[in-house]
């Protein structure tokens, strides 16, 4: 069991009319991903102000190695590197001053500062605007600057509020390359986005936030076999052959056959069944044109969980 | 609980920083042309009166501050106007421009309080005030001792010191002010409008306004009442105490502020001046209330800056 770095336990923000955060839990591993995925206004910033001591909590109780940020927030504060949706900088600065800014709130000695912001803005790709104006700055530049001031305070804990919103989809890809890049130098990292694919390709776990509660909890996968009911989709295409819909749904371990188009068969599953499929499908006499396997999207599990949880409140 | 560390933590940092970025800036340059062009003029003009009018003066150095020859106002009355304009333009979007920029979070999210953002951008920015009035003083006595040719006294420069020191005083009310209202409205120009507004209002229209206030209040039998009435309440005013101030200061004959009862009278040789120390105790209250109000707007602006939300 790896080591917890951030533990959330029934943390709430009430506003004078509303709640913003309605009792949300859960907790962050050493060197993972995590990803606070949800609609505009469903909580997610609320909860990482909460977290780095930035907003006051109303109820419930936040840890951020050990230390409360509400008590301690200086201490929660030296150790965690925050990037806000959509970061500004002094437009009037050099990408290099902004740093040093920043550095020398941290504290760092003028030899240290020298030493870490040319590195950081090298890992980042930025050196050589390291002395442009940052009002120069696209929009992909700044997101990059403001990973570099997280590489340079060394933080072992980025938050990363909608990095990748309003980025072209190459920034975007640069980007969570950046973000796996400090994975891998055993950073934990929270990532907030209503983007969901975006994202998915980098999270460990997953939090689904809906009006300021946790809806859903876990790695893709577990999501995909609570709420679809399995973890895995075979797509199957194919001509001719009879019954080809009955023989996929006589399969063990299927759990539902579509058809969404003629000769297209959707077959959502518990395991990988590409073999048995293709099998079937030649033993009812047909060509098969096409078989791949889907990881089923978070987009997919995050509309049909809240179908359903309408569903439900409708017939209530 | 005591929260954990040093609210000064970040202070010296924010305050270097600002105090580059007041220097730097195009407005601060405005601004320091704006006053010095006027305020030589004011002292240009008062130099021809104090020539022209003046014979003999004990303090004739003095009245370079406060002689005026028609159309220009004297030196004093343009500070007292431009004083405030100068604050305002430094302070109205101290905090809201954080937030526009969208800089506020990120830099709240490094170790250190709200407090040092905020006294940092108060200091830096009183700083920078202070750097500019003072060599706005040093250039008119410069002046004022290349053209009228005669060294000022110690005393007299002693009351300019003290008068220098008041004027940053008044500066600070206005500063503290300017940056209540960037803490309280989102928008700069919304800030700097109200702050302006409260000045209009707090200068030119209360003075007019305060003897009908008491008159409203007091039997107009007890006439001694409604004058002090009348005065009390346009001491509310910083410009009336900045007013007050500066009379006692550069007046040496100045004896009293309010109201001269007979009793005050008692022994007094008309139109003698008093010795410094005396008139420093004249203006006392008056230098008092302006560093009171000072902090009681900074107060306010903090209080608001540590509730406020920090997300856009």
């Amino acid at each position: 069991m790896k080591e917890t770095v951030i533990e959330a336990k029934g943390l709430t923000k009430r506003y004078d009319t509303a709640i913003a955060v309605d009792g949300v839990s859960f907790s962050v591993a050493a060197g993972e991903i995590f990803g606070l995925l949800g609609p505009n206004g469903a909580g997610k910033t609320t909860t990482i102000l909460m977290l780095l001591g930035l907003s006051d909590i109303s109820a419930g109780t936040a840890r951020v190695f050990g230390h409360d940020p509400a008590r301690e927030p200086l201490a929660v504060k030296r150790r965690v590197g925050y990037l806000p949706d959509s970061v500004g900088f002094y437009d009037h600065l050099t990408a290099a001053d902004n740093l040093h800014y920043t550095a020398r709130l941290m504290g760092l000695t003028l030899a240290a500062r020298k030493q870490k912001i040319p590195a950081a803005l090298a890992r980042v790709g930025l050196s050589e605007v390291a002395n442009k104006r940052v009002g120069t700055f696209s929009r992909g530049m700044r997101q990059r600057l403001g990973l570099a001031e997280i590489v340079m305070k060394e933080a072992r804990v980025a938050i990363l509020d909608e990095p990748t919103n309003g980025l072209d989809p190459q920034a975007s890809v640069e980007l969570l390359d950046l973000i796996r890049s400090l994975k891998s130098a055993g950073v934990s990292v929270i990532i907030s986005s209503h983007l969901l694919d975006r994202v998915q390709s980098v999270c460990d776990r997953v939090a689904l936030f809906n009006a300021g509660k946790i809806a859903l909890m876990g790695t893709v996968g577990e999501l995909g076999r609570q709420v679809l009911g399995g973890g895995f989709a075979v797509e199957v295409e194919a001509e001719g052959g009879a019954d080809i819909k009955q023989r996929l749904e006589s399969l063990p371990g299927v759990r539902n056959v579509e058809e969404p188009s003629p000769g297209r068969w959707r077959v959502t599953c518990d395991r990988d069944l590409r073999g048995e499929a293709a099998a079937e499908v030649v033993a009812a006499g047909g060509r098969l044109n096409q078989l791949s396997l889907d990881h089923p999207s978070l987009e997919t599990i995050y509309t049909r969980y809240f179908q359903s949880t309408q569903e439900v409140r409708h017939a209530a | 609980m005591r929260r954990e560390g040093s609210p000064w933590q970040g202070l010296g940092v924010v305050t270097l920083k600002e105090l580059s970025d007041h220097f730097t800036s195009t407005r601060m340059r405005v601004l320091e042309w704006l006053v010095v062009l006027t305020a030589l003029a004011a002292v240009y003009g008062a130099i021809q009166q104090v020539r022209d009018v003046t014979a003999e003066d004990p303090f004739l150095f003095l009245r370079l501050f406060t002689t005026s020859r028609e159309p220009l106002p004297s030196f004093v009355a343009f500070l007292s106007f431009l004083v405030p304009l100068m604050a305002i333009g430094l302070g109205f979007d101290a905090v809201n421009g954080e937030h526009n920029r969208r800089t506020l979070s990120r830099i709240l999210s490094q170790p250190i309080y709200r407090d040092a953002l905020l006294f940092g951008k108060f200091i830096a920015a009183l700083t920078t005030l202070s750097v500019s009035l003072i060599a706005l003083w040093l250039l008119v006595i410069g002046l004022g001792l290349i053209m009228l040719g005669i060294p000022p006294g110690g005393e007299e420069m002693a009351r300019a010191f003290v008068f220098l020191l008041v004027t940053i005083a008044y500066a600070g009310v206005w500063l503290a002010l300017a940056m209540l209202a960037s803490v309280i409205f989102r928008s700069a120009a919304t800030a700097a409008l109200v702050t302006l507004g409260v000045w209009l209002f707090i200068t030119v229209i209360w003075p007019a306004l305060a003897p009908a206030v008491a008159e409203a209040f007091v039997s107009p039998d007890n006439q001694a009442l409604l004058v002090t009435t009348a005065q009390m309440l346009a001491r509310l005013s910083p410009s009336t105490l900045f007013g007050e101030c500066v009379l006692a200061l550069l007046d040496p004959t100045t004896r009293t502020l309010g109201p001269v009862y007979l009793s005050q009278l008692q022994g007094a040789v008309m139109g003698s001046p008093l010795p410094l120390w005396d008139s420093v105790m004249v203006a006392w209250p008056q230098f008092v209330g302006l560093i009171a109000a000072t902090i009681l707007l900074f107060v306010g602006g903090y209080v608001a800056f540590q509730r406020q939300e920090v997300r856009a």
